[in-house]
């Protein structure tokens, strides 16, 4: 499944990058597994994406929880808890 | 309803958005909020946004959607910086307008309450020790939760 991946604020920051295609292996289905999957394949992201780290999540921008189920080229955005306003 | 959202690096032109809502006499009451940038007693020089632009758009419309099932809302307008702002310069301004002033000013709470909650945007302070991300404040996560209905 492929999937465009970006990254706001300080976890731009954080990780050096702000988006990417990536194509998932077929164990990744929801956002949660998503993530793992990524703390996985870069153990320098698991200070931002891991396990108990405050992170919010929306996929085609929408909010999203982390048992959302994710489709081939959906747009999921990692940020952190948002300050505006 | 009708809407407005904006974001970008203008000022909102208050006078125009004042009239707008106000409309031509199907309202009673505007509610008319801004929020601006606190120097921290001198600490602080500026702020720099960013956000996520298609999300902020489509966010701040949903929270108006639910406003407008919550409260008979005529108008509303939605509008947020982004990149540096100095000192006293305007943040964000929430506008709506109503039949009467109670469903004005809820809304204009409601909106905001969701906009710091929900809307993708993000604040770094400008001080002397240089730049640095807000954290996000329980307080604000409790203002919006005062909106939940009691079932949640």
């Amino acid at each position: 499944m492929q999937l465009e991946i970006l990254f706001f604020a300080s976890f731009r920051e954080r990780l050096g990058v702000s988006g990417q295609q990536l194509t998932v292996t077929e164990e990744v289905a929801t956002v949660a597994q998503l993530r793992a999957w990524l703390v996985a394949r870069h153990p320098d992201w698991e200070s931002v994406l891991g396990e108990g780290e405050r992170v919010m999540t929306a996929v085609n921008q929408t909010l999203a929880g982390d048992d959302d189920v994710l489709s081939e080229g959906d747009e999921v955005a990692f940020f952190p808890p948002v300050t505006g306003g | 309803m009708d809407t407005r959202i904006h974001f970008g690096t203008e000022s909102p032109d208050m006078s125009g958005i004042h009239q707008w809502l106000a409309g031509d006499g199907d309202a009673g009451a505007v509610v008319l909020f801004t929020g601006h940038v606190r120097d921290e007693a001198g600490q602080v020089s500026g702020l720099v946004l960013e956000h996520y632009p298609q999300m902020a758009e489509a966010e701040t419309l949903r929270i108006l959607e639910q406003a407008q099932a919550r409260w008979p809302l005529l108008r509303a307008w939605v509008q947020h910086r982004v990149e540096t702002i100095r000192p006293g310069e305007l943040i964000v301004l929430v506008g709506v307008a109503s039949e009467h002033r109670q469903a004005a000013f809820e809304a204009a709470a409601f909106v905001m309450d969701f906009l710091k909650t929900r809307v993708p945007i993000w604040k770094k302070t400008l001080s002397a020790d240089g730049a640095t991300w807000v954290s996000a404040r329980h307080r604000d996560e409790l203002a919006a939760a005062r909106w939940q209905p009691e079932e949640d």
